[in-house]
C-alpha cells in the first residue's frame, strides 16, 4: 500500500538529514505503529506518506514514497487526499469550518460526492465517532479530546485508504484514547484501512499494533513483530520494563498476555515482604493551597461548582479527570486566570487571595506552566528568554538558566524557543515560572508530547521540588507520570469533586486510572517498574 | 402553528435585512426609522442562532456612536441648516480667510441639530438591519451558497473570517500568560510586546491551516478542466459585481435608480448564467443545504414589501417620508407604518431555530 524505496529527506539549512535511507513497504490493512524518541524523525516520516513533505515543507526528498501506486513526487497532497488522510498533532489548528458537522462533511464537500452519500457518512461518522451530540456544537467550544475526535472523524469521513496519525491520544483521557483506538482498531479492521500512527504512549497503543516501526536519528527499522520490536526499543510502557525485569518470553504488550505470565513474580513479591506501605513523603501541614466552596463561571456556564480542596505543602497532587472536566479551568482559577464566582481562594503560608493581589506579587505564591507552554515565551532566543525571566522575576542574574541547566538535558542557549521539541519548550515554561519561587506550582497537561526520557526526567524534578517545598498540583491524564510522583490523587467530574485520596489508593481502585503495573499484579498495589525492581532487588 | 425547529435558509434572512435596510435608506422620519430599529430587535430576539454570537447589539452601538458624533460636529460646526429656533451660541472662532467656508462655533440651532439626528438615525437603521441579517443567519453560512465554481472562494473568505475572532482569542490568551509572568497585561507597552507572541502564534496557525487544507484536498479540480473553471469563476465574478453594483444603485438615492435595476438584472443575468456553467461540468456537492419552502418567501416578501412602499413613496414624494428638520413630529404616511410593521411577521411566522446544543 504504501512504499518507501530509498528515501532520505533534508530540510533546507539542516547540517543532516532528518530521514536518512529509509526503505519500508506497508501492506494494506496494517496498523502500523511508528515509535521513536522526540525528534527523532517520527513527524517527517508520517507527513512523507501524503507529500507534505516535501511540497510543504520545503526540503530535498530523495527516494520514491509511493502510496497506492501514486508517486508523492508527481502527486501533491490535494491530489492524494482521497488516499491518504492526515490528522496532524495539534487538531485546533487544523480546523477549516466552524461546526462540528461541517467539518466532518468539508472533505466529501471538496471530493465532489454526492449530497445523499455525504448525509449519510457524515450521520454514520458522527456515530462511529461518538460525535452526534456534538453535532452542532462550534469547534472552538470542544474540549481537547472532542476536537481530536473531531479531526480524526472528519479525515475518516472523506472515506481515504490509508489514514496517517501523528500522536492521536496524547491529548486525551484514558477512556477518550480507548475509545479512539477503538474506533480505529474497527476501521483496520472492518474496512481495511491502513493506518499509520506515531505515539509516545506506546501503554495505549502498543498492544493494538500489527507491526511496528522503530525510528531514531533519521533512520528506520523494517516491519517489525510489536513483540520483537519493544524488546529492541530504547522507549518501551510500563508492562514491557516489568515483562524485561521479570524475564518474560515473548514480551507480553496487553494486560491480559502479561497477567497470565504474573502469578510467579506476584508469589515471589508476596513472599518478599509488604513494602507496598506507600512511603510518603513527609508532608507538611495543609495549608499551601485552601480551596473553599469555590464556583467558576465560564463563558455562562458553570465549570466548577461547590469545590473545597486544601493541599497540604511539599506535597504532589495529581488532578485527573476527563476531557473537558473542568481541570484546566480550576487551575485557572487558582492562578488567578479566570474570575472566581464565589467561594474562597488562600495559598501560600501568609493566606494570599490570589485574585486580590497584583500579577507581581502573585508570582511569588504561585506559578502556573499553561497547556499551551509556548503562551510564556516571548524572547528570540532561549538565553535571551532566561535574561527577561531574571528581570521579570526579580532574580538574581543567571538564576533562570541556571534552573534549566538542572531541569533539562541541556538545551542549545541559541535556538529559537518555537524550534525547541515540546518536551525541551515545557521545559523552558517550567524554569521561566520556577524562576519567581512560587510557592505553590501548578502544571496544566506537561506530559503532552513528552517522550518517557522527558517524562522521567520531569517527574524527577517534580519530586526534587516537592521535597524542597513546593507544593505542586498537576492537572493529567498521564496515570504513569501520576504514579510515579503523585502523593495524592483528586478526580474531578462535571466540575465537582469525586474522589480524593492517597495515589497509591484511588489509582489501583480505579479502572480507567490504574497504571499498567497496577493491573498486571493486582491485587497487590505496586504502581511503578521501580517499585517492583526495588523490591525484587530487596527479596534476593 | 406547529413548524419542525430549524433554521431558515440564510438568503432569506438576507434578503429580508437588505430589503428592509432598502427601505430606511429612503426615508429620514424619525418615527419610521425607530420602527425599523425595534422590528429588528423584534425578530432577532426571537429568532436568532443560538450557536452563534449576536452582532446586532454591537452595530447598534456603532449607530449611536454615529448620531453621537454628527450631533457633535453639528454642534462645533454647524451643517448648512439654518432654521429659526437658535437653542444656545457658542463662542465663534475666527479663521483665516484661505478658510471662510468653515465656521467654528456659532449660533446652534434646533433644525440642524434635528437634521444630524434623523440622518445618523438612518444610518443607524441601516445598520440594524445589517446586524439582524447577522445575527439571524451567519455570512458564513450565506457563503455555503456561492455558486460551486466559487467554493474555495467562500473558502478562503470563512478562513478569513474566523481569523480575525481567533486573533483577539489568541491575544487574551497571550495576555493572560503575562500576567504569569508578573506583569500586568496592560498599558501601551505591554500591548507592544504582545504583538509579536501573538503574531507568531497567528502564523503558525495560518500554516497549520494550510497544510490541513492542502491534505484535505482543498483547491483540488473536480472532473472540470481549467479553462471551464476560468470562464465560469469569471462569469460569477463579474455577474456578483453586477449584483453589488445595481444593489448600490438601488440603495443610494443619488447614484440614480436608472442605473439600479437594468445592473442588477444584468448581473443576476450572468451569476445565473455561470451557475448553469459552472454547474454543469463541476460537480461540487454541499452537506444539508437548506431548502426553500414557504417561510422563506415569507421573510423574503415581509422584507420585500417596505422596501417596495418606500422607494415608490420616495420616488412620489409623498409627505412625511423626508422629514423636515422643524420642531414636532413629521406626519406618519400610514402605508409605511403597516409595511415596516409587516417586515415583523416572520418573528412568529417562520420556524424555530434549532436548539443550542451543550
Amino acid at each position: 500500500m504504501i512504499t518507501f524505496d530509498h528515501v532520505s529527506v533534508t530540510y533546507a539549512g539542516a547540517p543532516a538529514p532528518s530521514l536518512h535511507d529509509v526503505t519500508l513497504e506497508i501492506p494494506e490493512g496494517e496498523l502500523v505503529l511508528v515509535v521513536g524518541p522526540t525528534g527523532s524523525g517520527k513527524s517527517t516520516l508520517l507527513r512523507t506518506i501524503n507529500g507534505l513533505v516535501p511540497h510543504f515543507s520545503g526540503g530535498t526528498l530523495s527516494g520514491r514514497v509511493t502510496v497506492d501506486g501514486l508517486d508523492t513526487a508527481r502527486h501533491r497532497p490535494r491530489d492524494l487526499a482521497t488516499v491518504v488522510g492526515l490528522v496532524e498533532q495539534n487538531p485546533s489548528v487544523t480546523f477549516v469550518t466552524d461546526v462540528v458537522e461541517d467539518e466532518v462533511a468539508y472533505g466529501m464537500e471538496t471530493m465532489g460526492l454526492d449530497p445523499t452519500a455525504i448525509r449519510r457518512r457524515v450521520e454514520e461518522t458522527l456515530d462511529l465517532f461518538g460525535l452526534t451530540p456534538l453535532r452542532g456544537r462550534p469547534l472552538g467550544t470542544l474540549s481537547g479530546g472532542q476536537q481530536q475526535r473531531a479531526a480524526i472523524a472528519a479525515l475518516f469521513a472523506a472515506g481515504p485508504r490509508v489514514l496517517v496519525l501523528d500522536e492521536p491520544t496524547s491529548a486525551l483521557d484514558p477512556v477518550a484514547a480507548e475509545e479512539v483506538l477503538a474506533s480505529l482498531h474497527r476501521i483496520v479492521h472492518d474496512l481495511g484501512v491502513t493506518v499509520v500512527l506515531a505515539e509516545h504512549r506506546l501503554e495505549r497503543v502498543v498492544h493494538h499494533a500489527d507491526r511496528v516501526v522503530l525510528v531514531d536519528g533519521g533512520h528506520s527499522s523494517e516491519l517489525l513483530d510489536p513483540a520483537e520490536a519493544m524488546l529492541r526499543s530504547q522507549i518501551y510502557p510500563p508492562v514491557v520494563g516489568l515483562s524485561r525485569l521479570a524475564g518474560w518470553a515473548p514480551t507480553p504488550l496487553s494486560i491480559r498476555d502479561a497477567r497470565r505470565r504474573a502469578s510467579a513474580l506476584r508469589e515471589r513479591l508476596v513472599e518478599a515482604s509488604s513494602p507496598s506501605v506507600p512511603e510518603l513523603r513527609v508532608v507538611g501541614p495543609a495549608t499551601a493551597l485552601e480551596l473553599s466552596d469555590l464556583r467558576v463561571v465560564r463563558a455562562g456556564r458553570i465549570v466548577i461548582d461547590e469545590l473545597d480542596l486544601t493541599l497540604a505543602t511539599g506535597s504532589v497532587t495529581t488532578l485527573m479527570g476527563r476531557n473537558g472536566a473542568g481541570k484546566s479551568t480550576l487551575l485557572g482559577a487558582i492562578a488567578a486566570q479566570h474570575p472566581v464566582a464565589r467561594g474562597r481562594v488562600r495559598l501560600g503560608a501568609s493566606s494570599v487571595d490570589p485574585h486580590a493581589v497584583a500579577p507581581r506579587e502573585r508570582v511569588r505564591v504561585v506559578g502556573l506552566v499553561p497547556q499551551q507552554p509556548e503562551l510564556l515565551l516571548y524572547a528570540e532566543t532561549v538565553a535571551a528568554e532566561c535574561v527577561t525571566a531574571d528581570a521579570d522575576f526579580g532574580a538574581q542574574p543567571g538564576a533562570t538558566a541556571t534552573l534549566l541547566h538542572r531541569i533539562s538535558g541541556g538545551i542549545d542557549p541559541t535556538q529559537h524557543p518555537r524550534d525547541l521539541s515540546e518536551g525541551q519548550r515545557l521545559e523552558l515554561a517550567l524554569a521561566v515560572i520556577l524562576a519567581g519561587s512560587p510557592e505553590v506550582l501548578l502544571l496544566d497537561e506537561p506530559t503532552r508530547g513528552l517522550d518517557y526520557g522527558a517524562k522521567h526526567r520531569l517527574g524527577e524534578v517534580l519530586s526534587a521540588l516537592a521535597e524542597a517545598g513546593t507544593t505542586i498540583l498537576l492537572a493529567t491524564h498521564d496515570v504513569e507520570l501520576a504514579a510515579e510522583v503523585a502523593d495524592r490523587v483528586v478526580i474531578l467530574a462535571d466540575g465537582e469533586l469525586v474522589t480524593d485520596g492517597p495515589a497509591r489508593e484511588v489509582l489501583s481502585a480505579s479502572p480507567a486510572f490504574a497504571p499498567q503495573v497496577t493491573k498486571v499484579m493486582l491485587p497487590q498495589t505496586w504502581l511503578t517498574v521501580a517499585e517492583v525492581a526495588e523490591a525484587i532487588g530487596r527479596s534476593a | 402553528m406547529q413548524l419542525r425547529p430549524r433554521l431558515l435558509h440564510p438568503a432569506a434572512w438576507w434578503l429580508w435585512g437588505l430589503g428592509l435596510a432598502t427601505a430606511a435608506s429612503r426615508t429620514t422620519n424619525p418615527v419610521v426609522l425607530l420602527l425599523v430599529i425595534g422590528v429588528c430587535i423584534v425578530v432577532v430576539t426571537e429568532r436568532r442562532d443560538p450557536a452563534t454570537a449576536n452582532p446586532l447589539w454591537g452595530f447598534l452601538v456603532i449607530g449611536a456612536v454615529i448620531i453621537a458624533f454628527r450631533v457633535v460636529m453639528t454642534i462645533l460646526l454647524g451643517n448648512g441648516v439654518h432654521g429659526e429656533t437658535v437653542l444656545f451660541t457658542l463662542p465663534r472662532v475666527p479663521l483665516p480667510e484661505w478658510a471662510s467656508g468653515i465656521r467654528l462655533g456659532g449660533p446652534v440651532t434646533l433644525e440642524s441639530l434635528l437634521y444630524a439626528v434623523y440622518d445618523g438615525l438612518r444610518l443607524t437603521a441601516v445598520l440594524a438591519c445589517l446586524g439582524a441579517a447577522n445575527a439571524l443567519a451567519s455570512p458564513r453560512r450565506l457563503l455555503r451558497y456561492l455558486p460551486a465554481t466559487l467554493y474555495d472562494v467562500g473558502t478562503a473568505v470563512v478562513v478569513g473570517l474566523t481569523f480575525a475572532p481567533q486573533l483577539v482569542t489568541d491575544a487574551r490568551a497571550v495576555r493572560s500568560a503575562r500576567t504569569l509572568r508578573g506583569h500586568q497585561g496592560t498599558g501601551v507597552r505591554e500591548t507592544a510586546r504582545l504583538a509579536v507572541p501573538v503574531l507568531e502564534t497567528a502564523f503558525e496557525r495560518s500554516l497549520g491551516l494550510a497544510a490541513s487544507m492542502e491534505s484535505r484536498g482543498y483547491g483540488r479540480t473536480v472532473r472540470a478542466s481549467s479553462r471551464d473553471r476560468r470562464l465560469a469563476s469569471g462569469l460569477a465574478l463579474v455577474g456578483l459585481l453586477g449584483v453589488l453594483g445595481g444593489l448600490y444603485g438601488l440603495l443610494d438615492a443619488s447614484a440614480g435608480g436608472a442605473l439600479g435595476l437594468p445592473l442588477l438584472a444584468v448581473g443576476a443575468a450572468l451569476a445565473a448564467a455561470s451557475l448553469v456553467v459552472g454547474a454543469s461540468r463541476e460537480r461540487r456537492s454541499g452537506h444539508r443545504r437548506d431548502r426553500w419552502r414557504w417561510p422563506e418567501t415569507v421573510t423574503a416578501t415581509a422584507g420585500a414589501v417596505p422596501a417596495f412602499v418606500l422607494v415608490v413613496g420616495s420616488v412620489q414624494s409623498w409627505e412625511g417620508i423626508i422629514a423636515t428638520p422643524s420642531p414636532g413630529l413629521p406626519p406618519l404616511p400610514l402605508p409605511v407604518v403597516a409595511a415596516v410593521l409587516l417586515a415583523a411577521v416572520p418573528a412568529w411566522l417562520t420556524p424555530r431555530p434549532r436548539e443550542e446544543h451543550r
